[in-house]
């Protein structure tokens, strides 16, 4: 007899929804003891809609397929030596702050996943979170095999992980991505899936990849693109679970919405980094910070809030703000780091006359205003030899951890932007209401904050000198100040004579 | 020469990174696996607690009772990291896409005589639960477990069963001319037959463990290692006799699959005894716990389906579970 | 902005496997507006855009499964509605 064709909806449902079954001999509330602790109420988990319907013969066949292709570029490219192709080695500066800061919060984004794989009451929810799960431990794993060649011949790539933990600008991921896990499962997911992927992620991979794409890194371009075919998935995941959640029940607005606000401004925080790499440590941009934040959150962002409209959803809290700051981030945090490059894991390196050129070009109402100046100034003293690193260490925002360095730019961008409350007797201070909001709702959280300078002045971090924490940190002096004169330098210079004299005989 | 200043000249600096120069020492470049799964998951300097589980840390080690001096002690045999295990999976995938295509092309299952249809019904087709169930535990484990050596073995183990049920439901479809009469039958069999109530019963109470290695012994050592050598290897080689080669055809994968898990088993069995006495005591405590246990609740099952054998069967297959898990380490175990 | 305000795209590498569904793309989506960036090609229209498993087996002669889109996916913005004959993108 002929079998009956399935239809792929009918098909997928049969092959994972109804294998789960409700419990008898233990309470459901005891087999998922999480999932409802936060308030959001789940009236008909059945109306969960799949995402994507992959079963797992078909993720092995299309995964493996992608891992082939992406492991013989990595291979092809160790064994041609791919690193001289690149536009210029100070461009590794970005790589060396995407495995320490983004290659971590893959992995943690895999273990939150695998929770929340195991604790969602509905069986659609959680399969879909298991795929997330496991294409977030692709991701760790083929980044630290593709910058594995990097790290064989530059500095500052050979311990993210162990500098993940502790270094002062890499607890702004940590935190960003701790917070998201120690919060329930519909925040993490809200957090993750919905604030960064859907709205923001576009902003991390797809102009920075193409970035490197146009300097010449064919591996980072490889992994990027191939890590990005597995975040579309994970980006309907993200719109998916806020439909839901709206959908199920008319409670969850407020609920959603808050989170909504506070993670987007606290994934906001953290691509302050991704504008800094866009802008300055890529040789050549292909698109500017403002650019982007234009085409891939003003737009985008637009038209996705728009359509959430019609369940009362708005745009997350202080979205203004946040466009007006894209005039300003990339070189806020960039001139950070150079007046820190004595502390980073990285080599920082003033804009050349070029870039800057190509600066002003891109923000004419900010650049030569407020940020050439700076840059030209710091430029002279190194010429005459007075240029000094910043003493001290900077105050850090209690929530993203960034240094004080924002500013009040909707009325004064020469002012610092700068807020404090107060809890339980001390003081606690922020870089911008939308961190200072965060504290306010849940302050018993965020007291508990591991801030990297307050761990210095307590003694925890290897002692109260520089050298000692840069010690602790497992930065090697070759590994920061400035890349001119750096072993990095000396080592592409040396290639790119030779290869000269290649081309010369 | 200039071509050879060149290459001369693109020397590495250093081999690796830097824990696995530690680890390893820096004569040779680290393998792909080493890289992968080695100090990836953070140790320190927590920012929070869980809002869910205010008495621990992130990957907090005290979650179970063993204690490790080192959690990477343990290393996968297999060497999987994602790339290698998608492959290979992949590759058996395809096989297994074959054999349910030429079972479907030619019609197969018509010439399977009905009463091994019934069987599989009965006896294979409600194992999409439990594989369902191995797939929720398996997912607890990579959420709780120490080191990413660890989380990374539990994440493929988990989609395996996650694959390994939607194989079994696959046959359970294709039997039936993919009506779905024999998955709601399997479904009310699991929910209500006397015979699955006791495995059911277990199988919930594993749900709600507190300790992700105990877990890991009750589902991957002692349940695994009762189910797949007596249903999947036993059980297929009686219903193969009875003209029920087509089944064995789409179980294959299943086969295959156990025959590689006993690999890692078998080491992380070895390597979490010998480290101290203390671990080696947990251990057995819980196979000898989870082994009677299951040992009983899956007993009305064996008779099913073999008959009167079917005790004699599943002790035999205890026994050559125990005897695998004491040559590697696990001493003490209590024989019936 | 506020006449792109309900634009969906599909961004895709920018390779050999992609070009069908790209010129499948361009044939079944009147309003598609069609950028090449270093390393990605970006799809965009107006409220909808929709990539047909068989005009994208019309381009390359053999039968094409909607999902072997995500082995050249990008990226996406848009509610996704996809089935054995199409993957569809829009805006309510």
């Amino acid at each position: 007899m002929p079998a009956k064709k399935l239809n792929l909806r009918k098909r997928y449902e049969l092959l994972t929804r109804g294998m789960g079954w409700e419990t008898t001999y233990q309470k459901m509330d005891d087999v998922f003891p999480y999932d409802s602790f936060e308030g959001i109420k789940i009236t008909d988990w059945d109306k969960w809609e799949d995402p994507f319907r992959l079963t797992m013969d078909a993720y092995w066949k299309f995964q493996a397929e992608k891992e082939k292709k992406l492991y013989a570029v990595i291979d092809s490219f160790a064994q041609n030596n791919g690193q001289t192709n690149l536009s210029d080695a100070s461009y590794l500066s970005a790589i060396k702050l995407f495995i320490t800061g983004v290659t971590p919060i893959e992995y943690a984004a895999h273990r939150g996943f695998a929770n929340l794989g195991r604790h969602f009451r509905g069986d659609g929810a959680r399969v879909a979170c298991q795929m997330q799960a496991i294409d977030e431990l692709r991701h760790q794993q083929t980044q630290v095999h593709t910058i594995s060649h990097y790290n064989k011949h530059f500095n500052g790539l050979h311990d993210p992980f162990y500098q993940f933990d502790r270094v002062w600008y890499l607890s702004v991921p940590k935190s960003f991505a701790e917070d998201a896990m120690t919060a329930g499962p519909f925040e993490f997911i809200t957090s993750i899936s919905f604030a960064f992927e859907y709205v923001l992620t576009n902003l991390l991979f797809v102009p920075f990849m193409s970035g490197a794409a146009y300097n010449g890194d064919m591996a980072t371009v490889t992994f990027g693109f191939s890590a990005q075919s597995d975040e579309s998935r994970h980006m309907t995941l993200g719109l998916e679970i806020i439909k839901f959640m709206l959908e199920q029940h008319e409670d969850n607005l407020p609920i959603v919405q808050r989170w909504m606000d506070k993670h987007f401004w606290r994934a906001y925080r953290l691509l302050a980094l991704v504008a800094a790499m866009q802008d300055y440590m890529l040789t050549n941009s292909p698109m500017s910070w403002k650019e982007a934040w234009d085409v891939y959150f003003v737009e985008n962002g637009g038209a996705l809030f728009e359509d959430l409209s019609r369940y009362g959803l708005r745009m997350p809290k202080y979205h203004e703000l946040a466009t007006a700051e894209a005039e300003h981030v990339s070189h806020q945090v960039w001139s950070v780091f150079c007046s820190l490059g004595n502390a980073t894991g990285f080599h920082t390196f003033l804009p050349t006359e070029e870039k800057m050129a190509w600066l002003s070009e891109k923000y004419p109402d900010t650049f030569d205003k407020y940020y050439r100046p700076r840059f030209e100034y710091w430029a002279k003293q190194k010429e005459e030899g007075t240029f000094e690193y910043q003493k001290g260490l900077p105050q850090l925002c209690q929530i993203c951890q960034i240094p004080m360095i924002f500013t009040e730019v909707q009325t004064d961008p020469m002012q610092i932007s700068y807020r404090v409350t107060e809890h339980g007797g001390d003081k606690y201070h922020f870089c911008s209401d939308g961190c200072k909001d965060i504290f306010e709702h849940e302050p018993e959280k965020y007291v508990q904050a591991w801030l990297p300078v307050h761990q210095i002045f307590q003694g925890n971090c290897g002692g109260p000198t520089l050298p000692e924490v840069l010690e602790w940190y497992k930065f090697a002096p070759e590994d920061s100040g400035d890349y001119i004169g750096s072993q990095d330098h000396a080592r592409w210079q040396e290639w790119k004579g030779a290869d000269k004299k290649v081309k010369e005989a | 020469m200039s071509i050879e200043i060149s290459a001369k000249s693109i020397q590495p600096v250093r081999l690796s990174y830097g824990n696995l120069k530690e680890r390893f020492g820096d004569k040779k470049p680290a393998s792909r696996y080493q890289e992968a799964v080695y100090d990836i998951q953070p140790t320190t300097n927590f920012q929070y607690r869980p809002l869910w589980d205010k008495d621990h840390e992130l990957y907090d080690p005290s979650k179970t009772a063993i204690v490790m001096e080192d959690w990477y002690s343990f290393a996968d045999p297999r060497q999987y990291y994602y790339g290698t295990y998608t492959i290979t999976r992949s590759k058996q995938q395809e096989v297994a896409e074959h054999n349910f295509a030429f079972v479907d092309k030619r019609d197969l299952f018509d010439s399977v005589p009905e009463a091994v249809k019934q069987q599989v019904r009965e006896i294979l087709v409600p194992l999409r639960h439990v594989e369902w169930a191995a797939n929720m535990n398996n997912c607890q484990i990579t959420g709780e477990s120490v080191g990413s050596n660890f989380s990374t073995l539990g994440m493929f183990n988990a989609m395996d069963r996650l694959g390994m049920a939607q194989y079994v439901t696959r046959i359970g479809l294709l039997i039936d001319g993919n009506e779905e009469t024999a998955i709601d039958a399997a479904k009310e069999a699991w929910m209500e037959a006397p015979e699955w109530q006791g495995l059911r019963h277990a199988i919930e109470d594993m749900f709600v463990l507190d300790d992700w290695f105990e877990l890991m012994i009750a589902q991957n050592f002692v349940l695994d290692g009762l189910i797949f050598p007596l249903l999947y290897d036993r059980f297929e080689k009686k219903i193969t006799i009875e003209g029920g080669a087509t089944v064995a055809m789409l179980t294959e994968f299943m086969d295959d699959w156990y025959k590689e898990t006993v690999r890692w088993t078998n080491t992380l069995a070895k390597v979490t005894a010998k480290e101290s006495e203390a671990n080696q005591e947990l251990l057995t405590t819980w196979v000898n716990k989870w082994a009677d246990r299951l040992t009983s609740a899956m007993e009305p099952i064996a008779v099913k389906a073999f008959g009167s054998d079917g005790i004699n069967q599943l002790a035999e297959v205890k026994e050559e579970l125990l005897n695998r898990l004491t040559k590697n380490g696990v001493t003490g175990l209590k024989r019936s | 902005m506020s006449d792109k305000k309900n634009t969906v795209f599909l961004i895709v590498q920018d390779n050999e496997d992609a070009r069908p569904i790209i010129e499948a793309v361009e044939q079944d989506n009147s309003a598609v507006n069609i950028q090449y960036q270093p390393g990605l090609v970006r799809m965009e229209a107006p409220g909808r855009l929709i990539v047909n498993r068989e005009t994208v087996e019309e381009e390359i002669g053999r039968e094409w499964d909607v999902q072997e889109l995500h082995l050249v996916l990008i990226s996406l913005a848009g509610n996704v509605d996809e089935d054995e004959d199409k993957f569809e993108l829009s805006w309510h």
